[in-house]
C-alpha cells in the first residue's frame, strides 16, 4: 500500500470511529435528554426520574466515557496504519 | 479564629502560592509565552483547561441557575460539557498536529488568506473580552461580601494578582497556576457539596443524595416538586422551556464551548497528538466531578432555601428570627425582604415580590424599616398569591448567592465558608488570566507579527504580547468596576459567536479539504452577522418574544447561525475554485499524527 492509499485508509476509518461515538453522544443529549425526557421520566431510576437523571447528571458521565474510548480507538488505529508518534 | 481572619488567610495563602509559581515559571521566549514551551504534561493541561473552563460563571452562578429553573438547567450542564466531545474528536487533535500558536494562525493559514485571519482575531477578541468583564465583577463581588473591602478595591488587587502571572510568565505560568487554582477550586466546591449532602440526605456524594429518599419517607427531587408547586412555581423537574429552544441552547453552548480560542489554545501546549485526546479526557473528568456535583448542590441549596425561610409549619419566619447569613447578604444587597402582609414574617413563594428588572429591589440607602430590615423604595402597590401560592411573594433571593451562602444556610463551620471565597477567586482568576493570555496572542502574534511586521524579533514579539497583556488587563479591570449592564447577555454572545463562526470554520478546514476562503469567509460573515443582529435586535432594540424564530431565544441562535455558516460556504466553495495545492497537502498533513513535533514558530 502506498503512503497516500495507507493515509486514505486511516482517514476513512477515523472517520468511521468519529461518526459511532457522536452518534451514541447525540442519542443521549438530544434524544434521551431533551426529546423523549418526558417519556423517560416515567422510569425510576435509584430515586430519579430517568430523563431528569440523564439530562443532568447522565449525560456528563457519557461523555467521559466517551472521549476516553475514542483516545484508546485512536491510539489503536494509528498503530495499526503505522502513523503513531 | 473569626471567619475574617481564616478568609484572610485562605485567600492570601492562595495569592502567595500563585505568585510563587509565577516567579517560578517565568517566560523566556514566545513559544515558553504563548503555549508554555509545548511540553506539558496530558494530566497537568487536563487539569489546566478545567480551570481555564470553568469560570466565576460555573463555579457561583451555574448551580444558581439549576437550583431557580429546575431541569432546564441540564441545557447548561450538557451543553458546556458535552462540548469536549466535540472538541476531542473534531479539534484538538488536528489543531495540534497544525502545531502554531493561534486560533487565527489556523484559520489565516488554512484558508491562505488574510481577511479571512482578522475575521477570526476580530472574534477571538470579542469573545474573550466579554467572557473577562465578568470574572473580574466576579472577584470584586467575592472580596467585598468576604473581606469587607469595596468592590472595585477587590477587581483591582484581583488585576494586579492576574498581571503578575500572566504578563511575567505567559502561558508557561498560566499553565501551573491553573494547576494549582484548580486544586483550590475544586475542594471549594467539593467540601460544601459533600457537606450539604451529607446533612441533608446521609450520603456523602452529592450525585448519589440527590436520588436518597429523606426522612419523610419522599425523595429529594419529590420533595423538591412538591414545596414547588405548593408555592406556586412550576414543578422542579418539569421543563418550562419549549424543545426546540433547548435543543438549540444546548448545541450552540455545545458548539460554542468547543470553539472558544482560550480553551482551544490550551491543546496547543501538548506534546504530542494523543496527548491531546487524553488531555482531553482528563479535562472533562476534572470538570466533571464539579459539574456532576451541580444538581444535587443545587436541589439541596433549593430545599434548604425554602424551608429555612418558610419554616417548617410553611407559615414564614420572623425577621428578628432569620439567620445571620440572611441579614449579611441583604447587606450586600443580593437579598432584599418586604413585609406585605405585616405580620413581621419572612414568606416566600412564586412571583415578583418587587417593581423592578426582574424583581429586583431597589433600596432606599441605609435607611431601615420597621423590623430593621433593609428598606426599598420599589414596593409593590398590591401584590397577590400567584399560581396558587399560600401567601405572595417578600423576598428577592439573587440567583448567585447559592453557592456563596450554602455553606451559611447549612451552618457549616467558618474554614468552610473561607475556603468557598478562595475557590471562587480561583475560579475567577483562572479563566481571567486564560482569556487575557488569548487577547494579548492575537494582537502581537496575529496581528503585529503575522500581518503587520513579519520581521519583528521573537523579543520584540514578546515584549508586544507582553504590552497587550497590561492593556487588556486595565480594560478588563475598567470593566470589572464600570460593568455594562448587560453581562448575561453579552456572555450569552459570546458563546453564539464562538459556535457561529469559530467552530464550523475549524470543523470544514480539517474535514472538507475543498473548502476554500471564499466559502470560509462567506460562511463566517453569513454566521456571525445573522447571529449578531439576532441578538442585538431581541436583546437590545426591543423586539417582541412572538417574532422569534421559532421560538428560539437568543442563547440557542449560535446553533441556527452555524447551520447557516455550513450551507453557505458549502455553496460558496462549490461555485469557485478550489484551494491551491499546497494547502490539500496541509490537510492531508494535519489528519495523521505522526510528525508533529514540538508546536513551532513561522
Amino acid at each position: 500500500m502506498s503512503s497516500s492509499e495507507n493515509a486514505q485508509a486511516y482517514w476513512s476509518e477515523n472517520l468511521r470511529i468519529i461518526i459511532t461515538y457522536l452518534s451514541v453522544w447525540f442519542v443521549v443529549s438530544y434524544v434521551c435528554g431533551i426529546l423523549l425526557v418526558e417519556q423517560l421520566n416515567a422510569i425510576p431510576f435509584f430515586g430519579f426520574p430517568l430523563g431528569f437523571w440523564i439530562d443532568q447528571q447522565g449525560s456528563i458521565f457519557v461523555y467521559v466515557g466517551l472521549i476516553w474510548a475514542y483516545a484508546f480507538s485512536m491510539n489503536k488505529l494509528d498503530e495499526k496504519y503505522d502513523v503513531h508518534e | 479564629m473569626s471567619l475574617d481572619v481564616l478568609t484572610y488567610l485562605f485567600i492570601g495563602g492562595s495569592f502567595v502560592l500563585y505568585i510563587g509559581i509565577a516567579i517560578w515559571a517565568r517566560a523566556g521566549s514566545t513559544k515558553e509565552f504563548y503555549v508554555a514551551g509545548g511540553g506539558v504534561h496530558p494530566v497537568a493541561n487536563g487539569m489546566a483547561t478545567a480551570a481555564d473552563w470553568m469560570s466565576a460563571a460555573s463555579f457561583i452562578s451555574l448551580a444558581g441557575l439549576v437550583s431557580f429553573i429546575g431541569r432546564d438547567g441540564g441545557a447548561y450542564l450538557m451543553g458546556w460539557t458535552g462540548g469536549y466531545v466535540l472538541l476531542a474528536m473534531l479539534l484538538a487533535p488536528y489543531l495540534r498536529k497544525f502545531g502554531k500558536f493561534t486560533v487565527p494562525d489556523f484559520v489565516g493559514d488554512r484558508y491562505y488568506s488574510n481577511t479571512a485571519r482578522v475575521i477570526a482575531v476580530v472574534c477571538t477578541i470579542v469573545i474573550s473580552f466579554t467572557y473577562v468583564a465578568g470574572q473580574m465583577r466576579g472577584v470584586g463581588i467575592v472580596f467585598s461580601r468576604y473581606l469587607h473591602v469595596d468592590i472595585n478595591t477587590g477587581v483591582i488587587i484581583g488585576m494586579a494578582i492576574v498581571f503578575f502571572y500572566a504578563v511575567l510568565g505567559g502561558m508557561k505560568g498560566i499553565t501551573y497556576t491553573q494547576v494549582a487554582q484548580y486544586c483550590v477550586l475544586i475542594l471549594a466546591f467539593t467540601v460544601p457539596a459533600f457537606f450539604l449532602s451529607l446533612q441533608i440526605t446521609g450520603h456523602v456524594l452529592p450525585q448519589i443524595g440527590l436520588g436518597a429518599t429523606l426522612d419523610s419517607g419522599m425523595s429529594v427531587l419529590a420533595t423538591l416538586d412538591q414545596l414547588s408547586t405548593d408555592l406556586g412555581f412550576a414543578e422542579y423537574t418539569a421543563g418550562k422551556k419549549s424543545t426546540i429552544d433547548i435543543f438549540c441552547l444546548t448545541a450552540a453552548l455545545m458548539a460554542g464551548t468547543a470553539g472558544l480560542p482560550h480553551v482551544i489554545v490550551r491543546f496547543f501546549t501538548v506534546p504530542r497528538v494523543k496527548d491531546a485526546r487524553t488531555s482531553a479526557g482528563w479535562a472533562l473528568i476534572f470538570i466533571a466531578i464539579l459539574y456532576t456535583s451541580v444538581p444535587g448542590v443545587a436541589g439541596f441549596g433549593r430545599v434548604n432555601l425554602i424551608q429555612t425561610i418558610n419554616g417548617t409549619d410553611n407559615a414564614g419566619t420572623e425577621y428578628a428570627q432569620m439567620p445571620q447569613w440572611f441579614k449579611n447578604w441583604e447587606n450586600a444587597g443580593l437579598l432584599g425582604w418586604h413585609d406585605y402582609n405585616g405580620d413581621g414574617k419572612v414568606q416566600y413563594a412564586a412571583g415578583a415580590a418587587f417593581d423592578g428588572k426582574k424583581g429586583k429591589p431597589a433600596f432606599d440607602g441605609e435607611n431601615r424599616g420597621e423590623y430593621g430590615e433593609r428598606a426599598v423604595t420599589n414596593a409593590i402597590a398590591d401584590p397577590a398569591a400567584v399560581n396558587g401560592a399560600p401567601y405572595a411573594n417578600e423576598v428577592y433571593v439573587d440567583r448567585d448567592i447559592m453557592v456563596l451562602a450554602n455553606p451559611e444556610i447549612a451552618q457549616l463551620p467558618n474554614w468552610v465558608i473561607a475556603l468557598v471565597a478562595a475557590g471562587a477567586v480561583a475560579a475567577a482568576l483562572s479563566t481571567a488570566a486564560g482569556l487575557l493570555l488569548v487577547i494579548s496572542t492575537a494582537i502581537s502574534h496575529d496581528l503585529m507579527k503575522t500581518c503587520i511586521n513579519p520581521n519583528i524579533s521573537d523579543k520584540q514579539e514578546l515584549m508586544y504580547a507582553r504590552i497587550a497583556a497590561v492593556v487588556a488587563i486595565c480594560i478588563a479591570g475598567y470593566f470589572g468596576i464600570n460593568p455594562p449592564g448587560f453581562v448575561a447577555q453579552v456572555v450569552a454572545l459570546a458563546f453564539g459567536l464562538a459556535s457561529s463562526s469559530v467552530f464550523p470554520v475549524i470543523v470544514m478546514g480539517i474535514f472538507n479539504k475543498r473548502m476554500n476562503k471564499e466559502g470560509a469567509i462567506a460562511g463566517m460573515i453569513v454566521g456571525l452577522g445573522s447571529t449578531m443582529a439576532y441578538m442585538i435586535y431581541f436583546t437590545f432594540m426591543g423586539g417582541a418574544k412572538e417574532d422569534l424564530f421559532l421560538g428560539i431565544s437568543t442563547g440557542g441562535f449560535g446553533f441556527v447561525g452555524m447551520i447557516l455558516n455550513f450551507i453557505v460556504a458549502y455553496i460558496v466553495s462549490m461555485m469557485t475554485p478550489p484551494p491551491p495545492a499546497e494547502i490539500q497537502e496541509i490537510v492531508e498533513n494535519i489528519r495523521v499524527p505522526r510528525g508533529a513535533g514540538s508546536a513551532h514558530a513561522h
